[in-house]
């Protein structure tokens, strides 16, 4: 059984504008990035995945259960969904409370919930901020405290809705170690994300979505060697694979670290 | 007359203690575009609200030093004056959308509108701007119903319809696919060209270092460097500053790839393929 099956999904807001049509794929442990024009259907689809929203046609299972079966409230163990916008997510007037707040209506101890909370903040590194309001804190922060109050629920399944937007290089490292992490432990990570570079390095597997249609799905190394059909989804591959281009290189390169080794390793003296 | 004047500026939020803005001197000219970059609570969205009177007229709190912007002083007009001088994009698209029009069109004709312009220029400036940010095709929809990339550039259209002076743009395309976001930058380069002084905060260094002719690099509210992209993202103590360069500078300089002339690491594309095909380019 896949930990996410979507079986020909479509939805519209408005009914005859699709938003989403006949969109097939299944997913299982690993790091998935959706990547796609601004309104070619990535949020709608993620919130399609959380239970928020239900398909018009089409089913989507959840480790085997039907999202049109279930709520949104039940899959809270399964799947955690960190917001595009903090400011959507957070509630609470202390940083600990937002955090322990899932844990808690999970039905973890106020114990249990605690720990869980205290280790998510380690994990973004905001334990020293956890008796702060989270609007005293910056909007790199407050999304930090996002992320980790999905975190604190220790879901099998965790989706980022762009998760490096208004994050400096600090808040990016960070982010992109705790997906690393977290796929290490064997779960599923589903990223939407305009940040090529950020896909390159950290992604397995990239599904892209063009005016609501499934364009390409594959291996991470594989969709960026389509320069030509990501331009007709208003994308292209990061930085690296456009240098190594430019200079006439048949390989697909996926960040700097690897390019700057075969550089080395073709020098002659090398 | 300088676009921008700035003389030792400093400034402190209400109930803070630290400075956000300290000891803050440079000067823009008129037509340049300004890449202002910096890790998170470097200042750089603080100053961005002090060029454009938000600071101190808004936001109270301690403030030394003068600011100018096209020959007008900050300190000593008003908001709504300054505005029609200098205008700012916001980071976050909410922020800036008036919630009150119920079409993209009527949004992009509020400003003009408080401005009073004549309807037939009005019609034109909005035509312009909505074709200019892609955003025609959606004229009669509620800008709620926009996507949060679209959302942002209506922000940036309402701005550049009213034509001021100076464009203020904080992170402006950070919820902008790759390709949007490179409209956004070749959009607001057309306006430099056409002598509009832009400023912007960018997190995206290989576009900033692409298309501004001067980088600002800012630090615990003080400005660090100012000068070519080139110069700026060549400094090796840029990390500590918790600032990664442009992918091409980075790679540039882990392989000693340099200008033989300048010792200065490239930061386009461009300039990286050049040095890459050519020899001698190894330091």
């Amino acid at each position: 059984m896949n930990l996410i099956e979507v079986n020909s999904v479509s939805f519209a807001y408005t009914e005859g504008v699709p938003v989403l049509k006949d969109v097939t794929f299944s997913l299982n442990e690993g790091s998935v990035a959706i990547i796609g024009q601004n309104g070619s259907g990535k949020t709608t689809l993620v919130k399609l995945l959380k239970a928020l929203l239900k398909p018009n046609t089409g089913d989507i299972f959840i480790k085997g259960v039907n999202t049109k079966e279930t709520t949104a409230a039940k899959l809270a163990k399964t799947v955690g969904l960190v917001f595009q916008n903090p400011n959507d997510q957070i509630f609470k007037n202390k940083v600990l409370d937002e955090v322990m707040f899932g844990p808690l209506n999970i039905g973890q101890s106020v114990e249990e919930a605690r720990e869980n909370a205290i280790r998510a903040l380690e994990t973004v590194s905001l334990a020293d901020k956890k008796e702060e309001n989270p609007y005293d804190l910056s909007l790199s922060e407050r999304k930090l405290v996002s992320i980790a109050s999905i975190l604190s629920m220790n879901t099998d399944i965790v989706i980022f809705d762009e998760p490096t937007i208004a994050q400096d290089w600090w808040g990016k490292t960070k982010i992109k170690n705790i997906v690393r992490d977290l796929v290490d432990c064997g779960k599923l990570i589903i990223t939407i994300t305009h940040d090529m570079d950020f896909v390159g390095e950290c992604f397995q597997r990239v599904i892209v979505l063009s005016r609501g249609e499934l364009l390409l799905d594959g291996p991470t190394r594989e969709v960026f060697s389509k320069e030509d059909v990501l331009r007709t989804a208003y994308l292209e591959p990061p930085y690296v694979t456009q240098l190594c281009r430019a200079i006439g290189y048949e390989g697909v390169f996926l960040s700097a670290e690897e390019f700057v080794k075969y550089y080395e390793s073709s020098l002659p003296n090398s | 007359m300088k676009a921008v004047v700035v003389e030792n500026l400093k400034y402190r939020y209400p109930s803070t203690e630290r400075l956000a803005l300290d000891s803050v001197n440079f000067e823009v000219e008129q037509g340049e575009f300004i890449g202002i970059i910096g890790k998170n609570l470097a200042g750089k969205s603080t100053l961005c609200e002090a060029l454009v009177g938000l600071v101190p007229h808004f936001y109270k709190g301690a403030y030394g030093g003068r600011v100018v912007v096209d020959g007008v002083e900050v300190l000593s007009s008003t908001v709504s004056e300054l505005a029609r001088h200098i205008g700012i994009v916001f980071q976050n698209p909410f922020t800036q959308i008036t919630a009150d029009k119920l079409t993209v069109y009527e949004e992009v004709a509020f400003g003009l509108e408080n401005f009073g312009f004549d309807r037939s220029e009005m019609v034109d400036r909005i035509d312009y701007v909505l074709k200019l940010l892609g955003l025609y095709e959606y004229k009669d929809r509620n800008p709620f119903e926009l996507s949060g990339g679209q959302m942002q550039r209506l922000a940036i259209a309402s701005i550049i319809a009213m034509r001021p002076s100076i464009i203020v743009l904080d992170e402006p395309t950070s919820q902008l696919d790759p390709l949007g976001s490179e409209e956004v930058f070749r959009a607001v380069q057309s306006l430099s060209k056409e002598g509009i002084t832009i400023i912007m905060v960018e997190q995206k260094m290989e576009k900033i270092a692409q298309y501004a002719d001067k980088i600002m690099l800012m630090h615990e509210g003080r400005v660090i460097d100012f000068g070519a992209p080139e110069k700026v993202f060549s400094r090796p103590d840029l990390e500590t500053y918790g600032v990664e360069p442009p992918v091409f500078t980075s790679v540039a300089k882990r392989l000693g790839i340099n200008d033989n002339g300048t010792g200065l690491y490239p930061v386009t594309l461009e300039q990286m393929r050049r040095l890459m095909i050519s020899e001698p380019h190894r330091s």
